[in-house]
């Protein structure tokens, strides 16, 4: 007769579900998870308690395929789990153990219940094996897309974060650009300065490239579409911060930018104000007034 | 002359094209190279990753610290195995470009470089080697 590994899972997981909760509340407890604070006792408890029903649920109505619909309550619940961990910082192997930890207490119940039975007990190891396996892996899977989700959120975050165009003056436009200037980043940024260009009815716009650390004929090549872009809109540009290991390369690489450039931004912040017409005057520092 | 490390990374994306630019220059600093130094070898190193990349569909570069006597330099070897460069004095040209680029990079690299070699096979790859000395 063909053992039917389901069945003996089930059936031991029913009959023995208070000494398998058992042992895997203590297994989590003995895991790195609560040592590190970042749960409490309690809450891994009822996780657990949570989860293990909807085992049991799963393989009544579904079998062993935790692909199957069976299993979409108990999926979800993993899922969430795995995420929030994500979140919280947890280490990938913590939030595969809180799976694989229950191995053992399942293993030794099918001993106990199988005793001498060698085929049931396979038959039993296997399909608890099978199932667990998927599921840590589909916890894993999940734990992994949230934290590409957070990843994918903070590279959007700084690519906002580090194209900020910033009003010095009257007419006058200051885009400082930070880290390295590839042609999405370029795309984000001419778009920002020629919409300031537009809000602000700037005359000059600075492009201050002081955080750039490297300037090859890509990155100087964006710089001059974006210098052109901004003089069809009607704004002269000025290239400041020019470092001088910068201007030697430059030189050597043979790109000229036909554009005005100053070593630092307050150079060019001067020039801009001559060219609108304003000067800065230190404020007379007289004792008359005083009296 | 010796060779004291070595290190191979690829360059199959623009990422990679990054990586390559902050090894070179933490190796550059290693070996104590100045400010213009590494700058210049950085630069040469981000145009061959990105034509490397854009031209040879991917490749690798062979870091090395080299050694001669007392003189220590960076030793970059990048390679591919793309359509190659049928016309090698037309491709350092300056100015000129099969892409969308400003066709300087080839030229640019050369004379920020030390040392400069290429040699390509059309239809089986490209090498070029480049050497910037302490």
């Amino acid at each position: 007769m063909k053992t039917d590994g389901a069945e003996v899972l089930t059936r031991t997981l029913t009959e023995d579900e208070a000494a398998i909760l058992d042992a895997w509340n203590t297994s989590l407890r003995e895991g790195s998870s609560l040592q590190s604070g970042r749960i409490r006792e309690a809450e891994l408890k009822t996780q657990a308690k949570a989860v293990f029903g909807q085992l049991q649920d799963a393989l009544g109505a579904g079998g062993l395929d935790a692909d199957g619909t069976g299993f979409v309550p108990l999926r979800e619940s993993l899922a969430d789990i795995s995420r929030s961990r994500a979140i919280q910082g947890f280490t990938p192997t913590d939030t595969a153990n809180f799976v694989f930890s229950l191995k053992e207490p399942i293993f030794e119940a099918l001993k106990r219940a199988s005793g001498t039975d060698a085929t049931s007990l396979a038959a039993g190891i296997w399909a608890a094996g099978k199932v667990l396996d998927r599921l840590g892996l589909q916890t894993m899977e999940v734990f992994l897309a949230s934290r590409e989700e957070v990843i994918g959120r903070q590279g959007q975050e700084i690519a906002e974060l580090s194209t900020p165009v910033v009003r010095l003056w009257d007419g006058i436009l200051a885009l400082p650009l930070i880290g390295t200037l590839d042609s999405a980043r370029t795309g984000v940024v001419m778009e920002n300065l020629l919409q300031a260009i537009v809000d602000e009815e700037a005359e000059i716009a600075i492009i201050d490239i002081t955080g750039v650390p490297t300037v090859d004929t890509l990155v100087a090549q964006h710089l001059l579409k974006t210098v052109a872009a901004a003089r069809l809109m009607g704004a002269d540009c000025i290239v400041s911060g020019i470092r001088p290991q910068i201007a030697q390369t430059m030189v050597h690489l043979g790109v000229e930018l036909n554009v005005v450039s100053k070593a630092t931004l307050a150079d060019a912040f001067a020039v801009a104000l001559r060219r609108t017409g304003r000067k800065v005057v230190r404020q007379q520092a007289s004792t008359e007034g005083r009296g | 002359m010796t060779v004291t490390k070595t290190e191979t990374l690829p360059v199959r994306s623009g990422d990679d094209v990054v990586r390559v630019r902050q090894r070179v220059r933490a190796l550059a600093i290693e070996i104590g190279l100045g400010l213009v130094d590494q700058t210049k070898i950085v630069t040469a190193a981000s145009e061959l990753a990105r034509n490397t990349l854009d031209y040879g569909g991917g490749g690798d570069v062979r870091i090395e610290i080299v050694q001669a006597g007392m003189r220590k330099g960076l030793r970059l070897t990048f390679e591919d195995h793309g359509p190659g460069i049928a016309d090698i004095e037309q491709a350092m040209t300056d100015r000129f470009t099969t892409g969308r680029g400003m066709g300087l990079g080839l030229g640019g690299a050369k004379r920020l470089s030390n040392e400069f070699h290429i040699e390509s096979t059309p239809g089986s790859g490209t090498r070029v080697t480049i050497a910037r000395w302490k």
